[in-house]
């Protein structure tokens, strides 16, 4: 599962998606994997405005990855900064989560990620 | 402004003009139909530009070609003259051209020595250039249409005929390097490649914009998304379905691996619709998909048939029963028009502003059996296509999320809560789709 992915989800127990501390998701005990992804500005240009950028900078650090700056680029920053629109396009679409668990931390939930599938599906008493 | 023909493809008639029209909006070029009807291959549209004509069907799946349009008229004479008065000035600009002629005729036939005398009729172009059968700078075609049945009805001559100068083929190609029978991983329910191009070009999928299906099943969807470009994103309540089955797990990846298009690959997960982990925001430029409308397509939510059962963990010795690898979540029965509400409530939460919503459902041809197209504040319907069987047919349904600035709040109807069990009480479809199948094949 993408690191971009990981910033799109959040609890799927109704009670705790209202909750601020069910997002992000705190990864635990994973594995980490790295694909090679031909650099596509326009998307990432696209896809910037609908990342959580506080919560991918806490996601980035629990993952090992350098702490991000406090504010998101413009889209002229990343233009501009070839470095950096490296940087997030390894960070958001090249590293996966192969293996390991994603918790909430509200409810404590934790879900699973095996071969790069996270898997939702909520127990009984959790839906 | 000038006319253009555009020459589509006599299948899934009601789709052709939605997807002309969608990518029509997707490049931003303006278009004017002036002739279309259901039951031609040959639409005359206005444009700006030939290369308007060719960014417009480029990637169409139900268009074959466009042309540049020199003439019509109601015999060949007609066309003679109306070429003369009508395109006289375009003639120079290929006198010099390597060139080509050749005869498109709809419903009809023409021997070769036909087709050869009517090009003949054509000298009065004046081009000077040697022909080529391949490789020409310049084709020319001479479209035909017949009246249905002509040979038996003993009609000799088209209806009408028209001059056009080839601009641009489309993606129609496409449909053969995604065909089912040759792709690594389908599944009972997956969507033909023509349909799901079709799909996806409606729901304006492109380079640089992020896709969701989810229902994703064996990911026909994103497939075709991904081939136009985009991100491509899906989830699916059967864990089977996302991670592949048996031993050499042929999975949604492997067919990205198959076409190629990994980079286009977003990601898939397991999840069920009603019990989302996707947060509440803007994320998707389109979601696509198929909803299950039965038992056999799997048209289930989590939870206990049962209300009183399980809300409490089950912990035996010491193990809570759900944190147990071979741990399967109960599901249950959900009636298909609650999942459909679903669906739109889930789009109006998650598209971007213009963003496109596109689903699949299925209807019986009995009036009173037919589902409402399901409606929402927030989702403007853009169009309605379907796909006619025997005595059910299937609708492509698209919408627009409207910018909030522009939605006008009204009260929405409350979907009285459906209390059967089994599928059946909970999808009236269902029941008249089988009693209707079963008699058509009696
Ligand atoms: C008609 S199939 C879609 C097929 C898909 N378009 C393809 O090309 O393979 C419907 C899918 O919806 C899934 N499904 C059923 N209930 C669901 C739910 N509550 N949430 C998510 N997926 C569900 C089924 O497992 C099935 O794979
Ligand atoms: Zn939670």
């Amino acid at each position: 599962m993408k690191v971009l992915t990981l910033n799109f989800l959040t609890c799927a127990v109704k009670a705790c998606k209202t909750t601020s501390a069910s997002f992000p998701l705190v990864p635990k005990e994973c594995e980490l994997v790295s694909d090679t992804i031909a650099p596509n500005p326009t998307l990432l240009t696209n896809l910037l405005p609908r990342v959580d950028w506080p919560a991918l900078g806490s996601i980035a650090v629990a993952l090992g990855f350098p702490s991000l700056s406090p504010l998101p680029p413009t889209p002229a920053d990343l233009e501009n900064d070839t470095k950096m629109m490296a940087d997030l396009h390894t960070l958001l679409l090249e590293t996966q989560i192969s293996e390991g668990s994603l918790v909430c931390a509200n409810c404590g939930h934790e879900y699973k990620v095996k071969e790069g599938i996270a898997n939702f599906l909520l127990p009984n008493h959790l839906v | 402004m000038m006319e253009y023909m555009i020459r589509f493809t006599q299948v899934h008639e009601t789709f052709r003009v939605p997807e002309i029209k969608a990518l029509a909006v997707l490049r931003g070029i303006d278009m004017e139909i002036l002739s279309y009807s259901p039951s031609s291959p040959f639409c005359v549209v206005k444009l700006p530009s030939a290369e308007a004509a060719a960014q417009l069907v480029k990637r169409s799946i139900l268009v074959k070609a466009a042309y540049e349009l020199w003439g019509s008229g109601s015999s060949y004479e007609d066309l003679h003259d109306n070429v003369r008065g009508h395109s006289e000035h375009l003639w120079p600009l290929y006198k010099k051209n390597t060139f080509r002629f050749s005869v498109d005729s709809f419903q009809g036939t023409r021997s070769t020595t036909e087709q050869k005398k009517l090009i003949e009729g054509f000298r009065f172009l004046g081009f000077e250039g040697p022909i080529r059968m391949k490789g020409a700078e310049q084709e020319f075609c001479l479209l035909e249409e017949w009246q249905f049945n002509c040979a038996k009805l003993g009609v000799y001559e088209p209806q009408s005929v028209h001059l056009g100068r080839f601009i641009c083929g489309s993606d129609r190609d496409s449909i053969n390097k995604y065909d089912l029978k040759k792709r690594k991983y389908i599944c009972t329910t997956s969507m033909d490649a023509e349909l799901a191009l079709i799909t996806a070009n409606i729901t304006l999928a492109d380079t640089g914009k992020l896709f969701y299906d989810p229902f994703v099943g064996s990911g026909s969807f994103p497939v075709a998304c991904a081939h136009f470009g985009a991100l491509a994103f899906g989830s699916d309540i059967d864990g089977r379905s996302i991670r592949g089955k048996g031993k050499s797990k042929p999975n949604l990846l492997s067919n990205f691996v198959q076409y190629g298009i990994t980079d286009q690959f977003g990601d898939s997960f397991v999840a069920d619709l009603t019990n989302t982990p996707l947060r509440k925001a803007r994320l998707f430029d389109g979601i696509v998909c198929d909803p299950p409308y039965g038992v056999r397509e799997g048209l289930k939510v989590l939870g206990s048939r049962d209300p009183t059962k399980g809300k409490e963990p089950i912990i035996r010795d010491g193990i809570a029963h759900h944190q147990m690898d071979s741990y399967v979540p109960p599901k249950k029965p959900y009636s298909f028009l609650a999942m459909l509400d679903d669906i739109l409530e889930f789009a109006s939460v998650s598209l971007v502003d213009n963003g496109r919503l596109s689903f699949w459902m299925p209807t019986s041809n009995d009036e009173d059996q037919e589902i409402k197209v399901p409606e929402h504040p927030c989702l403007e319907i853009v169009s309605i296509c379907t796909q006619d069987f025997n005595r059910w047919s299937r609708k492509l349904i698209t919408y627009r999320r409207i910018p909030d600035s522009k939605v006008v709040h009204t009260v929405r109807e409350e979907r009285v809560k459906e209390n059967g069990v089994s599928a059946d009480d909970l999808n009236p479809f269902r029941k008249g789709y089988f009693k209707g199948f079963k008699a058509a094949f009696r």
